[in-house]
């Protein structure tokens, strides 16, 4: 299948990025890496007027560490997230997730800003986001914007990204001395979108954990916060006790639904295995 | 700004070492302009979504999927396909062991299984099978059941790295 036809246009600034989406009365596309729009553009899921390829603006590019965050430029390929020495120190469970996104040479390709922007459900990345309390910088109308992660998720697709505005770069708290993190996720062939996945971050204070902070993708229209699991898990040692008692938590923090392949019950049943091995996990790196 | 036209747009790129340039209408993609417009059909295209790993090519160095590339995007770039590795003799020993090994039969899947393994085979060790299959896993057989392919690469790798020991 082929793209409808188009217009073409690469602007260097976020002004003539977003004066090209306007110019087109928003009838337009951006494309970053173009791992997800260009089949959605072959199958005619969209068809619009004019591509704005966002290759060339250099405000979304690079990675530099300000302070205690870390700046990950919107065009950051996923392969760098393997890659880049700054992102595998201060921000190692993207690192983690990274070899679980896709294939190699969509990697290659993909970038950071267009998984987060997709923000698809079952996406390791815009999870990653969540369970890292990152924040999205936006550029829009009123200039630049920042939005946690925490309310930038809104429904199936849908971020607090507005038509025309543009994903600049994600700010990630840099991990501190004492933190520890893990990614795992279930999928029927590697480099498949999981059936359920997620991420964990925390603090250790001896041998009890701190600060933690879990997110799921694939469990239903959003990537979500596991609150009850990580108040299970707030300030104790991770054993067996409170590894179940985050377990049994975690049945209130999700809402899988029903769908062809997976069924809502597997799902929450999935994710119970997932977060004991997330956990599992975390002590065995100690 | 204007709305632009969507005619066509100049293009300038390398490849296969050379420079090319063309006009070409901003839809088109890597893959059918190689196909098409320079008829390098050694890349080639089944699903036109990034699932089956036949149009991969190299852009700038590293493998991506030619059918998930529009030919606008690669402007200034360089693209290598299996025509131009073949001629710097960058997949003799891959073709070799292919050969030997029985890894194709059709020869559909086989430029995008020579791109990422040429990739792989370019760090210099020899991956172990885990890799080798990680390193495919976007690329899909109809014919032979992966096994072969996995073993020439591997031999390929091996017999790399004895020249460059022996
Ligand atoms: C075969 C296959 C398997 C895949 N498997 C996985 C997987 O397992 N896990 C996974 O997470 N992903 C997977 N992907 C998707 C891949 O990771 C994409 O690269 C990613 O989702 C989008 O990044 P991109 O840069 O390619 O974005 P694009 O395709 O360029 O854009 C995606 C969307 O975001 C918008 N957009 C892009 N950049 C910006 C920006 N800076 N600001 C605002 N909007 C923007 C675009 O308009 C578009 O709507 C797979 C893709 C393929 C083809
Ligand atoms: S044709 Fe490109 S991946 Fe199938
Ligand atoms: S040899 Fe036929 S598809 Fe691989």
């Amino acid at each position: 299948m082929k793209a409808r036809a188009f217009a073409y246009v690469r602007p260097r600034t976020l002004e003539e990025a977003h004066a090209a989406f306007a110019a087109a009365d928003g009838d337009a596309s951006f494309i970053s890496g173009g791992q997800s729009l260009v089949p959605a553009l072959a199958m005619r899921l969209q068809a619009p007027q004019v591509l704005v390829d966002l290759a060339g603006v250099d405000a979304l590019r690079g990675v530099h560490l300000d302070g205690d965050v870390l700046r990950i430029g919107a065009l950051t390929r996923h392969a760098d997230a393997l890659t880049d020495p700054l992102i595998r120190r201060h921000a190692p469970l993207l690192a983690a997730a990274a070899p679980f996104v896709a294939h190699p040479a969509i990697r290659n390709r993909g970038t950071l800003g267009g998984s987060v922007a997709l923000a698809d459900p079952a996406s390791e990345f815009p999870a990653m986001m969540l369970a890292m309390g990152a924040e999205m910088e936006i550029s829009g109308d009123a200039g630049l914007r920042r939005v946690p992660a925490d309310e930038y998720f809104l429904d199936l697709y849908q971020t607090a990204i507005e038509p025309g505005e543009i994903l600049v770069a994600l700010h990630v708290p840099a991990a501190g001395p004492h933190a520890c993190c893990a990614f795992d996720e279930m999928a029927r062939r590697r480099g498949d979108y999981a059936m359920v996945g997620g991420g964990l971050m925390a603090e250790r204070d001896g041998d009890a954990l701190r600060a933690v902070r879990i997110a799921l993708f694939s469990v239903g229209p959003t990537p979500v916060r596991a609150r009850g699991a990580e108040a299970a898990l707030e300030g104790r040692a991770p054993d067996a006790d409170t590894i179940a008692a985050a377990q049994r938590a975690l049945d209130g923090d999700i809402d899988p639904m029903d769908d062809a392949e997976v069924p809502a019950a597997m799902r929450r049943h999935l994710a119970r295995v997932l977060l004991g091995r997330l956990i599992r996990k975390l002590e065995a790196d100690q | 700004m204007t709305v632009p036209a969507p005619g066509l747009v100049p293009l300038t790129l390398t490849v296969n070492g050379d420079e090319v340039a063309r006009m070409v209408p901003p839809r088109t993609t890597l893959a059918d302009f190689l196909r098409a417009e320079l008829e390098l059909t050694a890349t080639h295209v089944g699903c036109e979504m990034g699932a089956c790993g036949a149009c991969l090519v190299l852009l700038d160095g590293v493998p991506v999927h030619a059918c998930l590339v529009f030919a606008v995007q690669a402007e200034g770039q360089k693209v290598e396909t299996v025509e131009g590795l073949v001629a710097r003799g960058a997949l003799a020993r891959l073709q070799a062991a292919f050969h030997e090994r029985n890894a194709l039969q059709c020869g559909f899947c086989t430029p995008g299984m020579l791109v990422n393994a040429y990739a792989l085979l370019e760090r210099g060790d020899v991956p172990d099978r885990e890799e080798i299959r990680d390193a495919l896993s976007g690329n899909y057989c109809r014919c032979t059941g992966y096994e072969a392919i996995v073993d020439a690469i591997e031999t390929a790798a091996r017999a790399a790295q004895e020249e460059s020991v022996g």
